[in-house]
């Protein structure tokens, strides 16, 4: 069984993101008020062979502590969308949130 | 006999030829400096490695994040644990970083430039493969051309790193953001040092800097002591 899922790496909190702040700072120009904890990261989306949900969940986690995010200055969460033949229309099964490093993911990126 | 240097070549690299012919500027009867392929699974016989400057691998995904995975680097892991002398320039450091050879990480430069300028480094320790034969606190010019090479740690690691005299150089005015000033590091035994600056673009008078000279030649040394001992 194949599984859709998406994992998105960000700087850890306390890491300066300048892209962020900058976006951040853009969006006001367009007239887009009231946006605050822009946050610039990479989303990767990845076909895994998993008997069930939970162990393509735990895959993916592997995937991206040991290689798509570098845990000294990013987080990562990972999210199971569905199997892949079902993608199209399927919700998330599986989401929450795992910290590659040492802190704890924060969610709403606070920093 | 002359100390065998092997500078790695990644798919990307291109510095290793200034490396090679910086070294060169040592002489034949010093220095057998020549390139080793990614692929080597064998660093028997090299007295010292340099990884060059450049973008390994693209520098897909991160900097140095799939050069760890080169072949060569199992071997290099090994020879740094055998006291091997090693130094990751630029890209080579940031290899270095995601190998896991030396601490911390090289983010995106304070301020998302790229940096091709010259700057003030201090030599900060003379432990190292690179500073041994520098004097502490001198003041070195050299090249830097990055833009990912704003080192970071965790605060317990940077105390580690002071505490353990392994900040090799700091800069004298901070071009890029790094914790700390640091310009590079080393390991806990001093024989895997990683910088930012260009040390081989620093060696000839029309460079306006041969201070990348005096690192070069901490090298040579530890690489000449290295073949001195019996294997």
């Amino acid at each position: 069984m194949k599984y859709e899922v998406l994992v998105e790496v960000r700087l850890r909190s306390g890491i300066a993101d300048p892209q962020g702040a900058t976006i951040e700072r853009a969006l006001p120009a367009l007239g887009f008020e009231g946006v605050d904890d822009v946050h610039v990261g990479k989303a990767f989306r990845l076909s895994i062979e998993a008997s069930d949900e939970d162990g393509a969940y735990a895959r993916g986690t592997e995937m991206a502590q040991r290689l798509l995010a570098n845990p000294v200055i990013e987080d990562s969460t990972v999210t199971v969308i569905g199997p892949v033949e079902s993608v199209s229309s399927a919700a998330p099964l599986t989401s929450s949130a795992v910290s590659t490093g040492n802190a704890v993911s924060t969610g709403n990126g606070a920093g | 006999m002359a100390a065998k240097i092997g500078v790695v070549v990644f798919p990307g690299s291109n510095c290793e030829h200034d490396v090679v012919k910086a070294l060169g500027l040592f002489g034949s009867s010093r220095v057998d400096a020549g390139l080793v392929w990614h692929g080597e699974r064998s660093l028997a016989g090299y007295d010292a490695v340099v990884l060059p400057g450049g973008f390994a691998h693209g520098d897909y995904l991160r900097p140095g994040a799939l050069a760890r995975f080169s072949p060569v680097m199992e071997a290099l892991a090994k020879y740094a644990a055998d006291g091997g002398p090693v130094v990751g320039i630029c890209n080579g450091f940031q290899v270095l970083t995601e190998a896991g050879l030396l601490p911390g990480a090289l983010q995106k430069n304070r301020g998302l430039r790229f940096l091709c300028t010259t700057v003030g480094v201090e030599v900060c320790t003379t432990r190292t493969v690179l500073t041994g034969e520098s004097d502490l606190g001198a003041q070195l010019s050299l090249p830097i051309n990055h833009f990912e090479g704003n080192f970071t740690c965790d605060p317990a690691t940077l105390e580690r790193l002071r505490a353990e005299d392994r900040i090799v150089l700091r800069y004298t005015a901070n071009p890029n953001g790094s914790l700390d000033d640091i310009a590079g590091v080393c390991n806990e035994e001093g024989n895997v040092v990683g910088l930012m600056p260009h040390p081989e673009r620093a060696c000839d008078a029309l460079t306006a800097s041969t201070d990348g000279m005096r690192l070069l030649e901490s090298l040579v040394v530890a690489a000449t002591r290295r073949a001195q001992v019996p294997v």
